[in-house]
């Protein structure tokens, strides 16, 4: 099961390095995604390693929580976008100072 | 294990081209592949009903999703590239490194044991098992899930709804917002012109040709023009001195009076016929 963890770390890595260093909202979403599934990846594998179900559960429950999540964040980058013209993260700055 | 090493290098790969891709569609396409790709993983290691999901969900709800909100912002939200704290990209990367080479080198130190295999485990079939350990086990969290879901959707209602501050503007008050417009800064009235398709060429990213040779920004979609897709001015006036090429000094010097004459003849009666059309 090592190479499923390594794969899974490795995804994990990418989509961690895209949501540093991306600028645009949409595309930081799908990196988010990334994450998320290289998780239920090694979920999976140890599931397989334990010899229980209990992970691919887990995994589907993760699943649910991703639909949720990209529902309310896309709103959310849609609201932006409309009051700001722009889907880039560096724009919605107004907190900052 | 070997649909394992044949697909984990086209996920690495899918994976690593959303880095590095410019366009926002063309992730969403990169990320589609990866998930594909995890969903005959899921088979592989015995879990069917996911690979499912994942194909259901993932491609089939939130790929989508993603790819309606990327129309709806536009297609010119492409990546910026100017960093707004210095040295983030690079301090990004470098960190992305280390953590990668800790996760790879780390994991790969441990033995993780002889696999069990899920072949007790789904013994009465993959979906009943899951079923029995849902239904049983994790029935408080399925319960949770289905608020949460609806939670999700509410919010997703609240945040989409855009309140009418003003009365919707009638057909009328668009004519005589049209003829403010006219009066103040000489807009055309009419309908914009159509792209020069007929005339040169079958593409909708054409430019009509104003009577002076250069295109004319109105005649082509506003969308075309921020993709960068349309044809440009100058490729325009080249292709206005090829065709002259191709019809040779002779076509052109013969008819060159007569045609002149006919078109500003037939300028004004055109521009008559689509104001008739236009009021009637």
């Amino acid at each position: 099961m090592t190479p499923y963890v390594v794969l899974s770390s490795i995804l994990f890595t990418i989509g961690s390095v895209g949501v540093l260093t991306r600028r645009n909202a949409i595309v930081v979403f799908m990196c988010v995604e990334l994450m998320l599934n290289s998780a239920n990846l090694a979920l999976v594998a140890f599931s397989k390693q334990n010899g229980n179900l209990d992970g691919q559960v887990t995994a589907f429950f993760v699943m649910v929580v991703a639909a949720a999540e990209v529902v309310v964040g896309l709103a959310i980058i849609m609201t932006i976008f409309r009051t700001r013209r722009s889907a880039s993260v560096d724009d919605a700055s107004l907190l900052k100072y | 294990m070997s649909l394992f090493w044949v697909i984990a290098p086209i996920i690495t790969l899918a994976a690593l081209g959303i880095l590095f891709v410019r366009k926002a569609v063309h992730a969403a396409l990169l990320l589609a592949v990866v998930m594909i790709g995890l969903a005959c993983l899921y088979l592989s290691l015995n879990a069917p009903f996911l690979a499912a999901v994942q194909v259901a969900v993932y491609m089939g709800a939130i790929l989508m999703l993603f790819l309606f909100v990327l129309m709806l912002v536009g297609v010119d939200s492409s990546d910026s590239v100017v960093e707004t704290i210095k040295g983030q990209r690079f301090m990004a990367v470098l960190f992305g490194l280390i953590l990668g080479v800790v996760l790879v080198v780390g994991i790969a130190q441990i033995s993780l044991g002889t696999v069990v295999g899920l072949d007790d485990a789904n013994a009465p079939g993959n979906i009943p098992a899951i079923a029995d350990l849902l239904f049983s086990k994790y029935v408080f969290a399925f319960e949770v899930t289905s608020a949460l879901l609806i939670t999700a959707a509410m919010g997703a209602m609240v945040l989409a709804h855009r309140e009418r501050l003003e009365p919707k503007p009638s057909q009328a008050d668009l004519a005589a917002r049209r003829l403010q417009d006219y009066a103040s800064s000489g807009k055309h009235l009419g309908p914009l012109p159509t792209p020069g398709v007929f005339a040169r060429h079958n593409a909708v990213d054409t430019p009509a040709l104003l009577p002076d040779g250069t295109a004319s920004e109105a005649s082509v979609s506003r969308v075309l023009a921020a993709r960068g897709t349309v044809r440009s001015a100058p490729a325009m006036a080249d292709d206005i001195e090829e065709i002259q090429k191709q019809l040779g000094p002779a076509a052109h010097g013969g008819r060159d009076a007569s045609a002149a004459a006919t078109t500003e003849e037939e300028s004004p009666a055109t521009t008559n016929r689509g104001e008739e059309a236009h009021t009637s």
